[in-house]
C-alpha cells in the first residue's frame, strides 16, 4: 500500500509544455498573416482624417503610396516645416511622380497594370495647394485610379 | 544493465522547452516591424488630363448643384452658405428630387455635383465634403438596390444588377480647377 501510493507521488507529472511552442507558432503565423512589413520609413507626420464612405484595398502590389505632410521635428532642419511629399523613402517634389510611378508600374505584369491604385496618404492639416498638385500630376501621369487613406469615422458629424 | 537502458529511453527525448522561446523571439520581431494594415480609404476615378477647360454653360442650371469651399473652410452650396452636416441630405433630395421642385435636378441622370475648393482649403474639410457627397450617392444606391433587389448595393452584387442600379443614378461629381486666394506660403 505504502508503495503504491509513493509511486503515485512519484509519477505526478509536471505540466506538460509540449504544447507550448505549437500555441506560440500559431500566433505567429496569425501576426505572419495579418501585418505587413512597414516598407518605408516617414519623414513627414501623416495623421490621415477620417471619413465614412470607405473602400478596402485588396491587392498590395497594386498599390503605391503617395505621403503629403509635414515633416516631422527631426527632419524641420532640413526640409523646413511647410508640407512636403515623400515617395518611397525620400522626400521629393511633384515632377519626381511619373518616374516614381514608373517604377512601380515596371515591376508588375502588364495585365494587372491598369488596376494599379495610388493612396494619396495626406494630413489632415495640409492645405489643399500641395494636393492638387499631385492630382493634376497623376491626371497628367495617366494614373487615374486614387484612394484618399481615411481612418472610419465613429462619432456623428457636427 | 538496467541503468544504460533508463539512459537510453531519456536520450530519446528531444528537449522541447527551448523551442517556445524560439517561437516567442520569432513572434515578439513580427509584432515589433509590422503594422497592421490599415489600407482604407476614399477611392476616386480622377477624369483623364485636357487642356482644354470643359464648357459647363451650357447645363441647365437646375441640374447642378454647385459646392464651393473657401480658404476658410466655409461652405457655399447653391450661393447659399451651408454646414457639412447638412450636405448629405440636401446632396439626395437634390438628386432625386422625390417631389418635383422646379429648382432641383431634372432627375438623377441629369443631376451633377459640382464642387470647387481653394488651394488654402484644409485637406481634412475637403475630404469631409467629398465624403459627404459621396456618402448621398451609396446611400441612394442602397435604397434603390434594396427596393429592387432586396439587399444593400455591394461588390459581392452580380455585375449587371451594379451596372443597372449604376446607370439609373450616375455618380457625376466633377472638380474644377481650384481657386488660389488662401494658399499658405
Amino acid at each position: 500500500m505504502a508503495k503504491f501510493s509513493k509511486k503515485r507521488g512519484k509519477s505526478s507529472p509536471a505540466i506538460s509544455t509540449a504544447s507550448l511552442p505549437d500555441i506560440i507558432f500559431m500566433l505567429l503565423f496569425f501576426f505572419m498573416m495579418v501585418t505587413v512589413l512597414r516598407d518605408s520609413d516617414l519623414k513627414l507626420s501623416v495623421n490621415t482624417p477620417e471619413a465614412t464612405q470607405l473602400t478596402k484595398l485588396d491587392e498590395k502590389s497594386l498599390v503605391n503610396y503617395i505621403y503629403v505632410g509635414r515633416p516631422t521635428q527631426q527632419y524641420q532642419a532640413v526640409y523646413g516645416t511647410s508640407p512636403r511629399i515623400q515617395l518611397s523613402d525620400k522626400i521629393s517634389t511633384v515632377d519626381d511622380i511619373p518616374l516614381f510611378l514608373e517604377q512601380h508600374k515596371v515591376k508588375l505584369p502588364e495585365a494587372k497594370r491598369s488596376r494599379i491604385t495610388s493612396s494619396l496618404r495626406v494630413d489632415g492639416d495640409v492645405t489643399m495647394g500641395i494636393v492638387q498638385d499631385v492630382k493634376t500630376k497623376l491626371r497628367k501621369s495617366n494614373q487615374l485610379k486614387i484612394n484618399y487613406s481615411a481612418g472610419k469615422r465613429t462619432d456623428e458629424l457636427r | 544493465m538496467a541503468k544504460t537502458k533508463t539512459r537510453d529511453r531519456m536520450n530519446n527525448e528531444i528537449n522541447a522547452g527551448s523551442m517556445a522561446d524560439i517561437a516567442f523571439l520569432l513572434l515578439i520581431f513580427f509584432l515589433v516591424t509590422t503594422t497592421i494594415a490599415e489600407d482604407k480609404g476614399i477611392l476616386v476615378k480622377l477624369p483623364p488630363w485636357s487642356d482644354e477647360e470643359p464648357d459647363i454653360t451650357k447645363l441647365k442650371e437646375r441640374n447642378v448643384f454647385s459646392v464651393l469651399v473657401n480658404a476658410q473652410n466655409q461652405l457655399l452650396v447653391r450661393e447659399e452658405p451651408a454646414r457639412i452636416g447638412e450636405l448629405r441630405e440636401r446632396a439626395k433630395e437634390f438628386i432625386m428630387n422625390p417631389s418635383k421642385r422646379p429648382d432641383l435636378a431634372e432627375g438623377p441622370r441629369n443631376a451633377i455635383i459640382s464642387l470647387k475648393n481653394d488651394r488654402g482649403t484644409n485637406y481634412e474639410t475637403y475630404l469631409a465634403v467629398y465624403n459627404e457627397l459621396k456618402g448621398a450617392y451609396d446611400e441612394l444606391w442602397d435604397e434603390l438596390s434594396e427596393r429592387r433587389y432586396g439587399q444593400p448595393y455591394s461588390d459581392e452584387m452580380p455585375f449587371a444588377q451594379r451596372k443597372a442600379i449604376r446607370d439609373e443614378i450616375p455618380m457625376v461629381l466633377s472638380e474644377a480647377e481650384p481657386t488660389n486666394f488662401g494658399e499658405e506660403q
